[in-house]
């Protein structure tokens, strides 16, 4: 039986979906895990991207911390973090995959608010709107397509990341690849290329859903510019 | 004879050690020239492979969507998934890892080869044309160095990215500066071992950008005048 048939039959077997420890389990661990880590990182990113953008500050900082957590290998940020005050465990790995979820989220929030018009500022400022309303009111509207861009990218590229997490058995679909290597090739081939089908689908769903949420949130009037927002967010990200 | 037992000894596991890397400065090298040599060799073939996509994507329009968007799916497959599907067949061994490192470098390069061909203006094409410049000569003396820069920043990002992906090869025992990450961690969490393998990683992406950024300014000498 070559690989692939193992793979079909592994995946047909219903106690490796329904077992502890099975694809069902980790399917949730997966999916926790990750919404998690992009909770943190938009609860960090957002607020400090919007406010950087709405001064104007900051772009170099931005850029910087891209690039330098482009350089960081997820590895290790996955084995450091358990070993400070973060203690082993579920909080230590959504950490270490919010850290990666930063740079796009960051990065499009900045470029979003610093995008705006500005006559529409000019305009609110006129009107008399103080700093903070022109931001909630007139920037922050204007920069939701890059808001939903950034979000997307980083959420697909969460969802690809956690499976790194088995590594240091941080549970995850991921823990199937490694448990199948663990067998050595010849006996765990199936398990291997079905745990990285079920991987990758996930991040395609993951991809497909979010795109398509991503359409929902945009206005009519900017989806022109939020297929510029999605070259910018890909071009603001590499490497997961 | 005494032993120091204590839980507080913190001096037993420090985050940093140089005796460790005196100690084991074979291991640490040996595993940073597995590293280097893996980027290389990825980086360099991905720009092999990336280059005429991109310029067939660049000739042939219709072809662009679905290079790119190819590429993009290629990128959207989480590297461990990527692993799962080559190991079986390449079996483990740097072969695997190098293919897999090379698949996720190919869509940074061409998109942004792409990107930079693209942003040729069509006044200067137009007048190479007039002037009786070829398909092959005009893609070879106007295209591609007005391009470079776009290809440069692309090979940079992909030699940056490259780095850090190859740590993921640990999962069939080929990570380079990974497998000394890795081991740190399973030998009792020694941190100074997962230290040095960071930083060595994080440096030598440091390293090998600058080198590239060094390489893009002598090979484009007309940027450098230009006034900004």
């Amino acid at each position: 039986m070559n690989p692939v048939q193992q793979a079909v039959v592994w995946l047909n077997d219903p106690l490796n979906w329904t077992n502890p420890g099975g694809v069902l389990d980790r399917v949730g661990e997966h999916l926790s895990m990750s919404v998690a880590a992009v909770l943190l990182g938009c609860l960090v990113a957002w607020p400090v991207g919007l406010w950087l953008g709405h001064s104007g500050r900051g772009g170099g900082a931005v850029v910087l911390i891209s690039n330098l957590t482009l350089s960081i290998p997820t590895l290790a940020l996955l084995t450091i973090l358990p070993l400070t005050f973060l203690g082993f465990g579920r909080p230590a790995v959504v950490v270490a995959l919010a850290v990666f979820a930063v740079p796009p989220l960051l990065a499009n929030a900045y470029t979003g608010v610093r995008q705006a018009d500005p006559e529409a500022r000019d305009a609110a400022r006129g009107m008399g709107l103080s700093g903070w309303q022109v931001l909630r009111r007139v920037e922050l509207p204007l920069a939701v397509p890059y808001l939903a861009a950034g979000f997307r990218t980083a959420a697909v590229q969460v969802v690809a990341t956690a499976a790194l997490a088995s590594f240091v058995n941080g549970g995850g679909l991921g823990q199937i690849i490694r448990a199948g290597f663990g067998l050595d090739i010849a006996a765990g081939g199936g398990q291997i290329i079905a745990g990285g089908v079920l991987v990758a689908g996930l991040a395609l769903a993951a991809e497909g859903l979010l795109a398509l949420v991503e359409r929902v949130v945009t206005p009519r009037p900017l989806r022109r510019t939020r297929r510029v927002a999605n070259r910018r967010a890909a071009d603001a990200t590499a490497g997961n | 004879m005494s032993f120091h037992l204590s839980y507080r000894a913190e001096p037993g596991n420090p985050w940093f050690s140089w005796q460790y890397v005196r100690d084991n400065s074979d291991t640490i090298l040996a595993a940073l020239r597995e590293h280097a040599s893996l980027t290389g060799r990825a980086v360099l073939l991905a720009a092999l492979v990336a280059l005429p996509l991109a310029v067939v994507a660049y000739w042939y329009r219709r072809l662009a969507g679905p290079i790119l968007a190819l590429t993009g799916v290629l990128y959207t497959i989480p590297s461990l998934a990527l692993f799962a599907f080559i190991a079986p067949y390449l079996g483990i061994g740097a072969v695997t890892v190098l293919t897999v490192v090379v698949l996720y470098a190919l869509l940074v390069i061409v998109r942004n080869a792409v990107a930079g061909l693209n942003q040729v203006p069509p006044e200067v094409r137009d007048a190479a044309e007039g002037m009786g410049y070829g398909r092959w000569a005009r893609l070879f003396r106007i295209d591609l160095p007005l391009a470079l820069p776009g290809i440069l920043t692309g090979v940079r990002l992909a030699t940056v990215s490259t780095v850090a992906l190859v740590t993921v090869g640990v999962v069939i025992g080929r990570g380079g500066l990974g497998q000394l990450i890795f081991a740190g961690f399973q030998n009792n969490f020694y941190k100074a071992q997962i230290m040095t393998g960071t930083l060595l990683c994080v440096l030598l992406a440091l390293v090998l950008d600058l080198i590239l950024a060094g390489v893009g300014r002598l090979l484009t000498p007309w940027l450098r005048s230009r006034p900004r």
